[in-house]
């Protein structure tokens, strides 16, 4: 079991890519959102991808961390779109209403194509 | 009927713990995995409040999480001493949240709601809060 989640972030275009892993609770949350928030202050990107792939578990606190960064996405003009998502985080996607703000999509690469960047 | 009561400091790292002893106190029940997702973000939520709204994050506090199981029946209680809850009804509404600077959004009562067959609030001002989580199991 993995404690320490680790998030993959990277930058093509104009969007940045994060793609945690592990749980997203309290804890991992916060350390995500810092990570997320410095390189998307360090680059010139406008919109932001999660890449839900990795992670095994997620409740409001992710919620939460994925809302906050659309606000940022927005700051900028752009997007937040969130990708990969099992049927595990799905379903707190529809609870929370998340749905209705965030686009949602199948792959990273579906993404992309829709923000204009490279995979 | 076999129970434990786990206590732990209020912090962060002590959310994932939780859910890791919820998870094996119910194994031998043998829940589906969506029981079990349930019962664990159930409990991820309780927890993270308890840390977060009734302590303020002050890890040397101590949160109280104790597990019981009658039949398929699991009861789950999670109690905190901290400041309490001032208007129970409120707080049980959907995006209802005192902390939204911290990225809050006011949805794990509903989840919890969500999750479990019931979910029972009990806090006083000042004294404390328990929540109670229970959960039946289908037929195996
Ligand atoms: N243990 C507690 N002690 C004191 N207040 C609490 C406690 N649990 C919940 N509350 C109050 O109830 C409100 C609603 O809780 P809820 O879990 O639904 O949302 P939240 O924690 O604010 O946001 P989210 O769960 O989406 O991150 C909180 O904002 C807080 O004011
Ligand atoms: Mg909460």
């Amino acid at each position: 079991m993995k404690l320490q989640s680790e998030t993959k972030i990277s930058v093509s275009g104009r969007v940045l890519t994060a793609a945690p892993s592990g749980e997203l609770d309290y804890h991992q949350a916060e350390r995500i959102r810092t990570q997320i928030d410095s390189a998307f202050e360090k680059s010139s990107c406008r919109h932001i991808l999660i890449n839900m792939s990795n992670v095994s578990f997620m409740d409001s606190s992710g919620i939460g961390m994925i809302i906050g960064r659309y606000k940022k996405a927005e700051t900028r003009g752009g997007r937040l779109v969130v990708s990969n998502m099992s049927d595990v985080t799905s379903r707190l996607f529809e609870i929370s209403g998340l749905s209705k703000i965030v686009t949602r999509v199948d792959s990273a690469k579906t993404a992309m194509d829709m923000l204009g960047g490279t995979t | 009927m076999n129970k434990i009561k786990l206590e732990m400091n209020a912090s962060p790292e002590n959310v994932s713990m939780a859910r890791v002893v919820v998870a094996a106190y119910i194994a031998p029940l043998d829940p589906s995995v969506e029981e079990l997702m349930e019962i664990k973000t159930a409990v991820s939520e309780a927890v993270t409040n308890a840390i977060i709204h009734g302590y303020g994050e002050n890890s040397v506090e101590t949160v109280a999480m104790e597990i019981s199981a009658e039949e398929r029946v699991v009861t789950i209680n999670i109690t905190d001493r901290g400041v309490g809850i001032e208007n129970i009804e409120s707080a049980r509404e959907p995006l209802f949240t005192t902390k939204p600077e911290m990225e809050r959004s006011g949805l794990g009562f509903t989840v919890m709601e969500e999750f479990m067959t019931k979910v029972e609030i009990e806090s006083h001002p000042g004294e404390g809060t328990t929540v109670t989580l229970v959960k039946e199991l289908g037929e195996r």
